[in-house]
């Protein structure tokens, strides 16, 4: 017997995928500062509201999408399916979207795809929940968006982040993009995004 | 939304708009890169801003205030047009003021007021390659870029100095962005370059009939290209605007009689009208045109 209860998209699909976009494009031209991410509509576990919200405003047919193993398990394919039409890869190197669920392990950054020189714009955005924005060991950023340097600790990172980033800043303009999600707030860390210090 | 009910808000349906977005998004990671992105048809012909409105279109909600300028003016046919579009399909607040406006589709001109951060400066690009002149192929240009090869635009800007005894180019006068990318400004004078540098303000690219969306984040190096013995330098004029007395700003000549007779006014309308509000005046201001 399939259920065919996949849980809501946006209340209001319009407005609601461009409140998200805005909060989205504004987290990446300011790496490192945290933007009020809305979220609307019912969702079923596993799958958190704000994760779902960058799902539904970025993903569509167009896009391969990649799910952490709780996702995966928590069948949140309905929802992918009914609601964005992405397919699913079990390949990260494949997706335009790695979707990270809480406490799961993330991808390698250097397995995704890093786009090519000719067209970097061809690689994977990881999108990562993670428990906390602050709190977490102190980073510094600096790089296009940012006057100076711009503070960045976020709890629940891998643990080699800092030497995974390096080596991701080392590739541009090829390279992973990365949007941080806790409670209602994203925070962007772009491929241009350097760490200067921790 | 009653009164427009046939269109989708801004026009453009979600799938392009997540499409353009998905490209903005890119592009602003990447400063300065030329992301390709699925150009739509637009009810204006290609070459009227066709990829400014699709950049616009995408990025606008319902809250923001929009202001649309056609080489500084906000009284020309295609800013008029373009305003007139948005206030019909997207039913949003429009302005002149550069201050007010939270989105400035600009074609050709950066406004002389300082932007500010959270407001975002949407480009209308007819041609968004600075190589296209030097080498017409696209799997050439896309080889220079990937592989850093800017020597020709170097060579090119030299043969002015050749030729002329300096650099020619006063109008899409190519920067390097962030130490990396070779991007065209668009043709707005190069006046406006330094503008482009560290601005606060986030700055959106749009080339419609050319297929590209390319920008540069708040806070980001431009970076005119020139020689250590002959640096960019911006135009310079020997008077300030007829009309308000401002200096320091880039002025349009106009024509008033058929006997050579000519005068200089401002090509930002909105700062010089500022200006004569506060009841600063040029040599040829009058009160009655600032009322």
């Amino acid at each position: 017997m399939l259920s065919h209860d996949f849980g809501a998209g946006f209340t209001e699909p319009v407005r609601d995928a461009q409140s998200c976009f805005r909060a989205v494009l504004d987290a990446l031209a300011h790496p490192g500062k945290a933007q009020k991410l809305l979220a609307s509509g019912q969702r079923l576990e596993p799958l958190q509201a704000q994760l779902a919200s960058i799902m539904l405003t970025l993903s569509d047919h167009d896009t391969p999408i990649w799910l952490s193993p709780a996702l995966l398990e928590g069948d949140v394919s309905g929802f992918v399916g009914f609601h964005t039409g992405a397919p699913i890869v079990g390949d990260p190197a494949r997706a335009n979207f790695a979707f990270v669920a809480l406490g799961d392990p993330w991808p390698k950054l250097a397995e995704c795809n890093l786009g090519t020189d000719e067209y970097p714009d061809r690689s994977t955005t990881i999108v990562a929940e993670v428990p906390a924005l602050t709190g977490g060991p102190k980073m510094m950023l600096a790089g296009p968006g940012i006057a100076g340097t711009q503070e960045f600790t976020p709890a629940g990172l891998p643990e080699d982040f800092s030497l995974q980033w390096s080596e991701n800043r080392a590739l541009f303009p090829r390279g992973v993009d990365l949007l941080l999600i806790a409670d209602d707030q994203v925070i962007g860390l772009p491929r241009s995004s350097r760490i200067v210090e921790g | 939304m009653n009164a427009v009910a046939n269109y989708n808000f801004a026009y453009l349906d979600e799938q392009t708009k997540r499409m353009i977005r998905r490209a903005i998004l890119k592009a602003v990671a990447i400063p300065g890169y030329q992301v390709p992105f699925s150009s739509r048809e637009m009810p204006m012909p290609y070459g009227w801003g066709t990829g400014g409105v699709q950049v616009t279109a995408s990025i606008m909600g319902p809250d923001d205030v929009l202001k649309v300028i056609d080489q500084g003016a906000d009284d020309t046919t295609n800013a008029v047009s373009i305003r007139a579009f948005f206030a019909k399909v997207a039913e949003v607040k429009t302005t002149t003021h550069t201050a007010e406006a939270t989105i400035i589709q600009t074609r050709h001109r950066i406004p002389e007021r300082k932007l500010e951060a959270g407001q975002i400066l949407v480009y209308q690009v007819p041609i968004p390659e600075p190589l296209r002149f030097l080498e017409p192929r696209e799997t050439e240009t896309r080889k220079m870029h990937a592989l850093e090869e800017y020597g020709l635009m170097h060579v090119k800007l030299y043969e002015d100095i050749a030729r002329h005894g300096r650099i020619a180019t006063t109008y899409a006068y190519p920067v390097k962005v962030e130490g990396r990318y070779v991007m065209d400004p668009s043709p707005t004078p190069k006046f406006d370059n330094p503008k482009m540098h560290r601005s606060e303000a986030l700055q959106l690219f749009g080339a419609g009939r050319e297929h590209r969306i390319y920008a540069v984040p708040p806070h980001t190096d431009v970076v005119s290209l020139d020689f250590e013995d002959h640096p960019f330098e911006i135009q310079q004029f020997e008077k300030p605007c007829a009309l308000c007395g401002a200096e320091g700003v880039y002025l349009d000549e106009v024509i008033l009689d058929d006997r050579g007779g000519h005068m200089h006014v401002c090509s930002d309308t909105d700062h010089c009208e500022e200006r004569r509000e506060a009841g600063l005046m040029g040599v040829m201001g009058t009160k009655e045109a600032a009322e």
